[in-house]
Formats: structure tokens, C-alpha cells, sequence
């Protein structure tokens, strides 16, 4: 670790006492971030803190309605991301924002390829690209097309564009969502090597783990506030969650008690799905839940998880299979089917298929009841209201504005956003497609706690999520995909992490360690 | 008085006020409205009389608009819609008779009806994009109508007829009570059910609103039914205005203005929130500005260019972007502003 001194090294970013709002919720109030030459700097906060509004504020994404933003010891105001670009602030995103239909070389090089007699010097350009790309350790075609490479790759491609742009501050923002370990690895490698050439690197993430291997330093905010600047060194993790979140951890461990609670299979499963599946799609698969009980699913990004639920569902339409509701066969070719026999879906993709942005809290809390009523049926005024209310409440959605626009939500609160807006049509069985990815522990917990709860008390539940340990704290049942394939499914109480990673590993021959 | 400013239609509505006043100070004359016969006469009673057709399409065009959709067909359907009654009614011997003149009326809009399914039939069950699929029947429509009156200009002596277009019913032309009374039942339709609510859904996240089970296809499906039967509407009101059926002069390029008037009244053309009251004014404005011109004395052949410029300026005042840059030139002010913002949002 090189944690520089404050006075050692001359602060890159500046900001000090900014404040954002948007209609209704005060976003940032009069924060201050310090980022310096030579560090990696970690932005830690539970959804809705700040963190990404922050980091917009530092690219020109939003404009700041108070404070000042200093880089390079020159106070700026930057009005696009342009201008953040030009003073030297690059931002990789967690969607990669590149042009996946050019080449890797053109994406690196693009806005800087070398011109003869104002023609584009494609060899040249290439060959530039190529050793920019390798000064990462990263040897790749750079003629192949952008698209017919990892997110990883792409991850990398978009770093080396910010090199070649001579940024003086790289911004990653959920770099690591979607890679794997060795991905990682590799990551981190190309992000110390920068770091030692004296980049300032913001690293924002919600993987703990990731933040205490990678991070010199840490700022942490709490709803829109700083809470305070720390060295890594100085702050273990228990003090972080517990000032991310501004109280005690260990409502996370007194959920335990979920995966264990016995489950009443004897009577008709709520749903049973037989050789459900569809073309280059989903291998048939069975799979039944009943009243009560939290079946998991686990597998590796793209096994099939989100494919067999949306086949349950409706979402896309099956070409195989029956499924019975509560014993009797149903046809679900579309969503409104599944509603209709009270099973709900909350998709992982929250932005584009889940909230309506435009859209105010109250509307789409209440969307899910008015679509199964009609139109012609529109629930009354004061009905809606109490809904409203009584959700934001239990659920604790922040801001709680019934009247704040969807978008201006974090991730974490538009995720009870979904939530509530199925829990209000009253279903036998709640789908839920990564509800936790990318939200804080808090928010985390909240969910994790409300599903306890509801099984609890009937209902049925399926729980996808990439974080083995999530889903066998909560699910008694774990169905295991690989490769859009079902290869086994075992008694969460039977078996541990390292089992579990061993058993989606090699195919359900392997022995729980 | 700064939640007036914000309002959505505080630029639209301020832009129709100002036009108003231009007129009556270069000549007074312009807000006077007397009574003759129990009928009100003035140039403001012949903006509202006049706005009618364009009324009725840009309401529908509204609704197309909030599903993320557009209709160009809506100056043919207008067309056929005045092409049918007029057939009807001249072929019939009694062009007065009031039964005769109902035939024809019903048959128009059952047509404009079927067209308008037509139409979103394309758009939402075969998934074709309303811009090409609306394009169909706006370059084949107009073929259509010259084919239901044999290529010729067929004119009518029909008094039930024209009474659509030029009667007066209460002290107001009847034309003008018809478009209000159909933009009432629109609006409280819309806003009194969920169909508002919903359709915004599916304007603004068509995938997101099919996942938590709105019924999309039938909502877009009927908003080009809905737009399809007021464009009916408005073709008969221009047919009877002219006593003829011209296939080639009926609503011509009144699909533009009816998107412009849709936009003018702050509706984005992305599809979601959308202003009924922001297109009446939007389609005040445009009439207005339409009388400006013959009034002021415009050589008709600069009207076009002293239109555009004015809708153009109108436009830029309503531009956030521009809204943002001002803010930024007269920066003095803004932190003043921004604080009191804060305070509102805290």
C-alpha cells in the first residue's frame, strides 16, 4: 500500500461543498472529495448516498448547484462531459460505453488517429492502438470487432482510450459487476500499474472485498452527506458498513434462520414447471416451489437462470413444457398470464425493464393492480395513496416522496420500487431477478429481510442471485444451471459455499467439501 | 410565481397571450366580439371556428404521441372520411334530408374507424415502426379517396350537412363546441380511467410496462383508433366547410401541424407524459398565428417563411437547453435560485 500524505502530494480533484438536487430529493449537500496523484481512491455509500451523482458531477454529467470543483489546482465548471474529458477526468462505466460495432483499434484511437495528408493512417493507427493495448499487458487483434470480446476486454479497450487521452483521473464505476475472479485480476493489475504512474483513480464498488484489496483510501457518504475521508489502514471493515450505514451490522447474520426453516412439501406445489424450455433458449427443465418456500437459483452469469424464469413467467414465450398452478395446467404465453394466476417477476435489468423513469413513485407502485384491473377500473385516489404508503413505509424507499420521479431513485430504491409495486398484487409466488445486484448492504438487508419475511408468512419465492452466500442464507432450496442447462438441485442446508461452488462447477458430481 | 413559471404550460400559454396582444394593439378591432342573431362574430370566434379539424387531429395525434407512436395518415383518413359522406349524400335525391346526411356521417367515421385499425393493427401486432407504418395509408389514402369520387371534385347543397362546419349552436359555432366537446370526452376518458396513466407507461418504457402486464398492444391499437375517428371527424367538418369532397386539398400537411401543435403544447415526440390542454393551446397558437398572417398583410408567398420564424422562436423559448444557458449567462442570479431550491427539496 501507498498511502500518500495529505501534504506530500498535491490533491488532482478538488471538490469541496457540492450540493445537488432534483425535484424532490436533495442528492448531494455541500459534500467535499479530495483525490490525489499515485492513489486509488474508494467512494463507498449505501444506494442513495451519492456516490454516482458525485461522480457526475466530476464528469459534467450534472451540473452542481453549489461548490466549487478544483483540477489540477484551476477551479472548473464543466458544463458536458467534454469539458471533464479535456481536463483530463476519464470515466469507465459498468456498461461500457464504447462503439462495440468498430473495431478495438478504432476505439482506442478514436478522435486520435494518426492522419497523413488528412487521411486517417490506418496502419499506423493500428500499430498505435496495438501498443497502447500492450503497455496493458493486454495483446489482443486490434482489427477484430470491439463486440466479439468479453466485457472484461472491453472494460480494458475503454482504460487504454482513457490513457490515450493522457488522463490525469480515471473513474471506474462498478468496474467488476460482471467479471470474473481471473478478470478481476487482471483489472487490478492494469490499475496498479497506473496508479504507480501517478493516475488518480477513482474506483467506486460495492464488493467489499475488491475495495480493501485494490483501495488506498476511502471516502464514505451517507444520504447525500460526507461522512468522512480515511486511509484503508485506518478503517476495517466492520467500522466502513457500520458508517456506511449508520447502524450496526448484523441484521445480515440474524437472517440466518431463513435457509433452515422447515418446509411442508406434502401437499400441490404453488408452481410446477415439466420439461419447460425453448430452442437455443433453455434446455427443458423441471422445477416446483412451494407455498412457503425460497427455491434458489445459482449459476455462473448466462447458465440459464434468468432464461428459465422468464420462460415461467411468460416473459419470452416457451416452445416445451407444462405448467401446473396450485395442480392445474395453465397456459403462459405472455406476462399477463402469469399475473393472472398471481406470480409476479421482477427482472434483473431494473432500468430498462423494471421502473417507468418518467413515472412518479406512486404510479409505478401502483402500475402492477391497475394493469391486472383494467383500465376501466381505476383504483380510487385515497386507495392509492394508502398503498403508497403503507409500502414506502415498510419497504423504507428513499426519498419517501410518493411524488419523486422513479429515475431520480438510487438502484437500491428503485429495486423497492419493484417490489412493491408486485407485493401490492398479492402473489402466490414473487420472481426475483438479481434484486440485490448493485445495491448496498443496507438496501440488501431490507430486501433480504422482507423476503424472509413473506415466506414466512406463505409466500412463495424464487431468488436468483449471483452471490452464492445470499442465495444460501435465504433459499432452503438451491436448483443449480449451467451452460441453459438445470444440473442438479440441493438442500441449501445440506451443503456450503465451497460445496455449492463445487457442484456448479463439475456438472453435480462433485461432493460438498 | 416561481411554480407558475415552472408550470408546463406557462411558455405555451404565455406565447398564445403575446400573439394576442401583438394583434389587438395593431389593431383593436381584433378582440371584439359582438352578437348578431344569437351567434357570436369577431376574428376570435372565427380562430375558434376555424381550428376545429386541426383541433380533433392534433388530439388524436396526442394520444398516438404518448405511445411513442406518430400517425401521418391522419390528412388522408380526413380525405377519405369527406370522400365517403360526400359520395353518399350526392348520390342520394335528398341531399337535405337529416337521415341521409346521419348515413353519411356514420359511414365516414366507420371508415376513419376501420383505418385508424388499420393503422395500429401495423404498429401493434406486426411491430411495424408507426412512421412507416402510417405512411402507408398517407401516400395510398388519398389515391383510395379519389377513387370513391371517380377522380372528381364532388360538391354538395346539403343545409343538415354544412351545418357541421358553419351552423351555431349556444352562441358558439357548432364546429368549434364539436372539437371542445370531443377533446372533454378524450380528456376525461384519459384522465378519469387509468387509460392516461397507462399509456404514459407504455410511452415511456413499452418493455418494462409488458413485464409488469399492462395490456400494451390494445392501448397503442386504440389510440390509432381514436386518432383514426377524430381525423374522420375533421375531414367531415373541412368537407362541409367547402361544401366538396377534394381528395387532394383536404388536410393536406396537417399531420405536421398537428404534430407541431402537439409540441408546442409540451408533449415530447419520445413518447410518455403528455397535455391535452397543451395542444389546444398548441393548436390555438398555430390558428392565431394563421390569422396573424392574413391579417398583418403578409404577402402570401413570405407567410410560410414569417411562419416558421415565429413557430421557430416560439420553440426556442421553450428549449430547457436554452432555458440552462440563460441560466448560465445571468449566473449573478442563479445561486440565489439554487438555494431556494435546496430548501424546497430538503
Amino acid at each position: 500500500m501507498t498511502v500518500t500524505q495529505d501534504s506530500a502530494v498535491r490533491p488532482v480533484v478538488e471538490m469541496r461543498g457540492i450540493t445537488i438536487s432534483f425535484p424532490g430529493v436533495l442528492a448531494l449537500d455541500g459534500v467535499d472529495f479530495t483525490l490525489r496523484a499515485g492513489e486509488v481512491h474508494s467512494l463507498m455509500g449505501e444506494n442513495g448516498a451519492g456516490k454516482s451523482t458525485l461522480i457526475k458531477a466530476l464528469t459534467g454529467v450534472y451540473a452542481i448547484d453549489s461548490g466549487e470543483i478544483v483540477v489540477g489546482g484551476e477551479p472548473r465548471s464543466f458544463h458536458t462531459t467534454a469539458d471533464a474529458q479535456a481536463a483530463g477526468i476519464s470515466t469507465v462505466y459498468q456498461e461500457v460505453n464504447l462503439c462495440t460495432n468498430l473495431s478495438v483499434g478504432e476505439n482506442v484511437m478514436l478522435g486520435h488517429e494518426p492522419r497523413t495528408g488528412g487521411r486517417i493512417d490506418w496502419h499506423k493507427m493500428h500499430a498505435q492502438a496495438a501498443q497502447h493495448l500492450a503497455d496493458m499487458g493486454l495483446h489482443i487483434d486490434t482489427r477484430s470487432m470491439l463486440s466479439s470480446h468479453s466485457i472484461a476486454i472491453q472494460q480494458l479497450v475503454a482504460i487504454s482510450r482513457a490513457m490515450v487521452l493522457d488522463s490525469k483521473v480515471l473513474i471506474l464505476d462498478e468496474p467488476t459487476s460482471s467479471l470474473d475472479r481471473g478478470e478481476v485480476e487482471s483489472l487490478f493489475r492494469v490499475v496498479r500499474a497506473l496508479r504507480d504512474k501517478g493516475v488518480a483513480i477513482l474506483f467506486v464498488s460495492h464488493f467489499l472485498d475488491q475495495v480493501y484489496e485494490i483501495a488506498d483510501r476511502i471516502t464514505v457518504l451517507r444520504n447525500g452527506k460526507l461522512v468522512g475521508e480515511y486511509p484503508i489502514v485506518e478503517l476495517p471493515r466492520d467500522q466502513l458498513v457500520t458508517k456506511m450505514i449508520g447502524r450496526e451490522l448484523g441484521e445480515l447474520d440474524a437472517l440466518a434462520g431463513s435457509a433452515e426453516r422447515a418446509v411442508d412439501r406434502s401437499g400441490k406445489p404453488v408452481l410446477k414447471a415439466t420439461g419447460i424450455g425453448k430452442r437455443g433458449f433453455l434446455e427443458p427443465a423441471d422445477l416446483d416451489v412451494y407455498a412457503g418456500e425460497v427455491v434458489g437459483l445459482a449459476g455462473l452469469l448466462g447458465s440459464g437462470r434468468t432464461e428459465l424464469v422468464r420462460l415461467l413467467y411468460g416473459a419470452d414465450r416457451a416452445d416445451a413444457g407444462v405448467t401446473e398452478i396450485d395442480g392445474k395446467p395453465v397456459k403462459v404465453h405472455q406476462p399477463r398470464h402469469a399475473i393472472e394466476n398471481r406470480v409476479a417477476f421482477s427482472s434483473e435489468d431494473r432500468r430498462e425493464e423494471g421502473i417507468i423513469g418518467d413515472l412518479t413513485v406512486a404510479e409505478n407502485i401502483v402500475l402492477g393492480i391497475q394493469a391486472r384491473k383494467g383500465w376501466l377500473h381505476k383504483i380510487r385516489k385515497s386507495e392509492q395513496d394508502e398503498i403508497v404508503a403503507e409500502y414506502i413505509k415498510s419497504l423504507d424507499v428513499r426519498p419517501a416522496n410518493p411524488n419523486a420521479l422513479a429515475r431520480n431513485l438510487s438502484g437500491g430504491n428503485q429495486q423497492k420500487l419493484l417490489l412493491a409495486r408486485w407485493l401490492a398484487t398479492a402473489p402466490k409466488l414473487l420472481i426475483l431477478d438479481e434484486p440485490t445486484r448493485g445495491i448496498d448492504v443496507g438496501a440488501k438487508a431490507d430486501i433480504q429481510r422482507k423476503v424472509a419475511e413473506l415466506s414466512d408468512q406463505g409466500l412463495s419465492v424464487i431468488f436468483i442471485s449471483s452471490e452464492l452466500e445470499e442465495v444460501l442464507r435465504i433459499a432452503q432450496r438451491v436448483v443449480v444451471l449451467r451452460d441453459r442447462k438445470r444440473i442438479g438441485e440441493i438442500d441449501s442446508s445440506a451443503i456450503d459455499l465451497d460445496g455449492l461452488v463445487d457442484f456448479i462447477a463439475n456438472e453435480g458430481k462433485g461432493t460438498a467439501a | 410565481m416561481r411554480t407558475i413559471v415552472k408550470h408546463r404550460l406557462f411558455w405555451p400559454a404565455t406565447a398564445l397571450i403575446a400573439l394576442i396582444v401583438i394583434n389587438t394593439i395593431a389593431r383593436p378591432r381584433f378582440v371584439k366580439i359582438t352578437i348578431r342573431d344569437g351567434e357570436l362574430y369577431g376574428a376570435l370566434i372565427d380562430i375558434l371556428r376555424q381550428s376545429a379539424p386541426l383541433m380533433l387531429v392534433s388530439l388524436g395525434m396526442t394520444i398516438v404521441i404518448a405511445t411513442r407512436g406518430i400517425d401521418l395518415s391522419v390528412g388522408a383518413i380526413m380525405a377519405m372520411s369527406g370522400a365517403v359522406a360526400l359520395q353518399i349524400i350526392a348520390g342520394s335525391d335528398q341531399p337535405d334530408n337529416l337521415g341521409v346526411v346521419a348515413v353519411a356521417v356514420g359511414a365516414a367515421i366507420l371508415v376513419s374507424l376501420l383505418l385508424g385499425a388499420w393503422n395500429g393493427f401495423l404498429v401493434s401486432v406486426l411491430g411495424i415502426q408507426p412512421i412507416i407504418a402510417t405512411l402507408v395509408l398517407m401516400l395510398a389514402g388519398r389515391g383510395v379517396a379519389l377513387l370513391i369520387t371517380d377522380g372528381k371534385i364532388t360538391t354538395v347543397n346539403s343545409d343538415p350537412f354544412e351545418f357541421i362546419a358553419t351552423g351555431y349552436l349556444l352562441l358558439f359555432p357548432f364546429a368549434f363546441l364539436l372539437a371542445m366537446a370531443l377533446v372533454a370526452i378524450v380528456g376525461s376518458v384519459e384522465r378519469r380511467s387509468a387509460l392516461g396513466v397507462l399509456t404514459e407507461a407504455v410511452g415511456i418504457n413499452p418493455e418494462a410496462s409488458r413485464l409488469a402486464g399492462v395490456r400494451s398492444r390494445g392501448i397503442i391499437w386504440g389510440a390509432y383508433i381514436v386518432s383514426g375517428i377524430l381525423a374522420g371527424v375533421a375531414g367531415l367538418i373541412y368537407s362541409a366547410n367547402i361544401k366538396a369532397a377534394d381528395a387532394n386539398a383536404a388536410g393536406q400537411l396537417i399531420e405536421l401541424y398537428a404534430i407541431l401543435a402537439v409540441v408546442l403544447g409540451g408533449t415530447s415526440l419520445m413518447g410518455g407524459k403528455f397535455s391535452i390542454a397543451g395542444t389546444v393551446i398548441g393548436v390555438l397558437f398555430i390558428q392565431t398565428l394563421e390569422s396573424t398572417i392574413l391579417f398583418l398583410g403578409v404577402p402570401s408567398a413570405q407567410s410560410p417563411v414569417f411562419f416558421a420564424i415565429v413557430v421557430v422562436v416560439v420553440v426556442l423559448i421553450q428549449s430547457s437547453q436554452l432555458h440552462k444557458w440563460a441560466r448560465r449567462v445571468f449566473g449573478g442570479r442563479r445561486s440565489t435560485e439554487t438555494s431556494s431550491d435546496v430548501e424546497v427539496a430538503a
